[in-house]
C-alpha cells in the first residue's frame, strides 16, 4: 500500500514517461510510417522500447533530487528501508509506464491502421521485465553519483548509448559492424531487438524470448542489488571511490558474458535482420526508386 | 529516576573529519519529560539527536531510546519514535494531505488524517503542494508528521529555527499540548525563552560537551544569583565607572543600555545614584532582572548564545 502511494510523487515525471515516447510515436509513424501499415508494428516496438528505456531517466534524476533535498532521510527515520524504498520507486514508475505503453498501441490501431497486436503476452512480459531493468539502471547511476550534475551527465551518455547503439533509432541492421557490435553487449539492445521480434515476426512467443528474456532479468537483479547496497539517505554522505568500482565492474563482467555468448551464438544477428526483413519488402522499392 | 528513563545518552564521541562533534555527551530524559538541548550553532545539538534517532553513528558511547538501540532495533524502534529534522523535505509536488496519508501508511498504530489536520491548522491547506506552504505551514506538517504514529518520544530539531515569532509561539502551544499528552519529548534550540518556556530540563551544550543541566529555576541558581541591571542615560559612561561601583561583578554596553551583573543589588543601586549625580547624568530607565539562561551561558563559556 505504502509503496503504491509513494507512486503519486511522480506526478512531475509524467512528461518523460508519456509526452515524450508519444511524440517519438508522431515523428517516427509520421515521417517513416506513412502510408505503409506494415512498417508500423516495427516502428511501435522502437516507440516502446524508448517508452520503457525513459525508465532510466526518471528513477535516477528523482532519486538523486530527493536525496539532494533531504527527502530521503525523512523517510529513513520510518519504518520503510531502502530496499522498499527503490522498490517502491521501481513499483510506481512501472504503473505510470503501463497508461502509455496503452495509448501508443491505441494509436497505432486508431490512427495508424496497424493490423496485428502480435503476442500479447510477449509483449507484457518484456515491457514489464524491461521497465524494471532500465529504471534499475537508473537507480545505480543515481547511488554512483554525488551530484545533479554528475547524475545528468551520466545519464546523458548512457542514455545517448541507448539510443543510438542499440536499434531504438537506427535500425540495427543498418549500424557500422563495430557498433553493432557494441549493441551486443547492451541491455537495450535486447529489449529493442525482443520487442521487434515480437511485434514483427509472427509466430513468435514467450518461448522464443528466452536470452533476450534473461538478459534483462539478469541485468535487473544485478542492478537492483547493487543499487540497494550502494543506496545512500544522506545528502552529504559521497559514494566511495570503490562504490563506483563495484558498480561498474559488476556489470560490465555481465555484460560481456551476455554478448560473447551472442556473439558467437549470432542469435541476435538473424533475429534483426529477420526484424529488417519484415520491413524490407515494402521499403525497399522505396529506396531503390 | 527508577527505571523511568525513555532517552539514556552515555558518554557520546562523534568526529567528522578533523572537527569532534561531541565529546563525551551524557544525560538521561525520563518519560514525560520535555527536554531541551540548548546551545549555540554547531555545539553538537543535531548530532546528538540525529544519533539518537538512528541516522548516524556514534564513535564511542551508547544511547537507548526506550530500551532499544536505534542501530540495531530496526521497526521496532522506529514505531515508537517520531521526528522533526533539521533539514530535511518533502516533494514539491506532494499535497497536505498526501504527505499524512503516506506516512501514516507506514505505520501500524496510526493518528487519522483529518484529527491531524485540525490539530495543526492544516485544514485549508490540506490540498495545497507542499511547494506552496509558508515556512511556518512546512513546520507543522513536519509536526504532524513526527506525531502521524503517535509515538512515545518526539524529536524536534530546531523546530522553531527561521520562523518569526508569532509562528514560533504556535509552534510552543502544540509543545506545551504534547506535554500534557505526557509524550517523551527532546528538542534541541538556539532560544534561551523556547527552552526556558517549554523544557521541564534543559542541557547546555558547547563545543560537544554537556556545561550545564537541570531545570531552568536550578539552572538559575546555580549561576550565583547575579542580577541583571539594565540602565540606560541621557549621556553614555566611557570610563568604565559603573563596573566598579559596589557589588558589581561585571558589566558591559549593549547598545545604548549599560548591563551591571550585581551580587548585592540594594548597595549596587544606591551608589549608581549617587555616581549619577556627581556625573550630572540622569536616568531614562533601570531594569532589573533574575538571570536567564542567556546569563548563565555567557557565564559558563564566556560567549553569547547567538551569532
Amino acid at each position: 500500500m505504502s509503496r503504491m502511494r509513494l507512486a503519486m510523487r511522480n506526478r512531475a515525471f509524467l512528461f518523460f514517461s508519456l509526452i515524450m515516447p508519444l511524440a517519438f510515436l508522431f515523428i517516427y509513424m509520421g515521417i517513416f510510417g506513412r502510408g505503409k501499415v506494415q512498417a508500423v508494428p516495427y516502428l511501435l516496438a522502437e516507440v516502446l522500447a524508448l517508452t520503457v528505456m525513459g525508465s532510466f531517466w526518471g528513477l535516477s534524476v528523482q532519486l538523486v533530487t530527493f536525496r539532494e533535498q533531504g527527502i530521503l532521510r525523512r523517510f529513513r527515520v520510518t519504518p520503510v528501508g531502502a530496499s522498499a524504498m527503490l522498490a517502491s520507486s521501481l513499483l510506481s514508475n512501472y504503473v505510470l509506464t503501463l497508461p502509455t505503453i496503452a495509448i501508443e498501441f491505441y494509436l497505432s490501431r486508431q490512427v495508424f491502421n496497424m493490423a496485428g497486436l502480435g503476442d500479447i503476452l510477449s509483449i507484457f512480459v518484456l515491457v514489464t521485465v524491461g521497465t524494471v531493468t532500465f529504471a534499475s539502471l537508473g537507480l545505480i547511476v543515481a547511488s554512483v553519483t554525488n551530484t545533479m550534475q554528475e547524475t545528468q551527465i551520466i545519464n546523458q551518455i548512457i542514455w545517448f548509448v541507448f539510443l543510438f547503439i542499440s536499434g531504438a533509432t537506427i535500425p540495427f541492421p543498418m549500424l557500422p559492424g563495430i557498433a553493432q557490435k557494441v549493441a551486443l553487449f547492451l541491455p537495450a539492445t535486447y529489449l529493442v531487438s525482443g520487442l521487434q521480434r515480437v511485434m514483427s515476426e509472427r509466430n513468435t512467443g514467450i518461448m522464443d524470448l528466452g536470452v533476450y528474456l534473461a538478459s534483462l532479468v539478469g541485468c535487473a537483479l544485478i542492478a537492483f542489488v547493487i543499487s540497494a547496497q550502494l543506496f545512500r539517505w544522506e545528502p552529504e554522505a559521497k559514494a566511495p571511490r570503490r562504490a563506483k568500482l563495484l558498480a561498474a565492474s559488476a556489470i560490465i563482467p555481465f555484460l560481456l558474458l551476455g554478448i560473447w555468448e551472442n556473439l558467437n551464438g549470432d542469435l541476435r544477428n538473424h533475429a534483426m535482420k529477420d526484424l529488417q526483413s519484415i520491413r524490407e519488402p515494402y521499403s525497399l522499392e522505396r529506396i531503390e526508386r | 529516576m527508577l527505571g523511568g528513563a525513555a532517552i539514556e545518552v552515555l558518554n557520546l564521541t562523534k568526529r567528522y573529519g578533523n572537527v569532534e562533534a561531541l565529546r563525551g555527551v551524557s544525560f538521561s530524559v525520563s518519560e514525560g519529560e520535555v527536554f531541551g538541548l540548548l546551545g549555540p550553532n554547531g555545539a553538537g545539538k543535531t548530532s546528538t539527536v540525529e544519533i539518537l534517532e538512528g541516522l548516524r553513528t556514534p564513535d564511542s558511547g551508547s544511547v537507548s531510546v526506550c530500551g532499544l538501540d536505534p542501530q540495531t532495533s530496526g521497526d521496532e524502534f522506529s514505531h515508537i519514535i517520531g521526528a522533526a529534522l533539521q533539514s530535511t523535505a518533502l516533494p514539491d509536488k506532494m499535497r497536505v494531505r498526501e504527505a499524512l496519508d503516506l506516512f501514516g501508511s507506514f505505520y501500524p498504530r496510526r493518528r487519522g488524517t483529518p484529527e491531524l489536520l485540525k490539530r495543526f491548522g492544516l485544514e485549508e491547506k490540506r490540498n495545497a503542494f507542499y511547494s506552496q506552504l509558508s515556512g511556518g505551514q512546512k513546520q507543522r506538517l513536519a509536526l504532524a508528521l513526527a506525531l502521524v504514529n503517535d509515538p512515545r518520544v518526539v524529536f524536534l530539531d530546531e523546530p522553531t529555527a527561521g520562523l518569526d515569532p508569532q509562528v514560533r509561539r504556535e509552534i510552543y502551544d502544540i509543545v506545551e499540548e504534547l506535554k500534557k499528552e505526557k509524550k517523551t519529548i527532546l528538542l534541541t534550540t538556539h532560544y534561551i525563552e523556547e527552552a526556558e518556556k517549554l523544557c521541564d530540563r534543559v542541557a547546555i551544550v558547547d563545543q560537544g560537551k554537556v556545561i550545564a543541566l537541570g531545570t531552568p529555576r536550578e539552572l538559575k541558581q546555580r549561576s550565583g544569583a547575579v542580577t541583571r541591571i539594565t540602565v540606560r542615560m541621557t549621556k553614555p559612561e566611557t570610563n568604565g565607572a559603573l563596573c566598579k561601583l559596589e557589588g558589581v561583578t561585571e558589566c558591559r554596553a549593549e547598545a545604548d543600555d549599560y548591563l551591571l551583573y550585581s551580587t548585592r543589588v540594594p548597595r549596587t543601586i544606591v551608589a549608581l545614584v549617587k555616581h549619577l549625580e556627581e556625573q550630572n547624568n540622569e536616568l531614562v530607565s533601570l531594569e532589573m532582572s533574575s538571570p536567564s539562561l542567556e546569563d548563565i551561558f555567557i557565564e559558563l563559556t564566556g560567549r553569547r548564545l547567538r551569532d
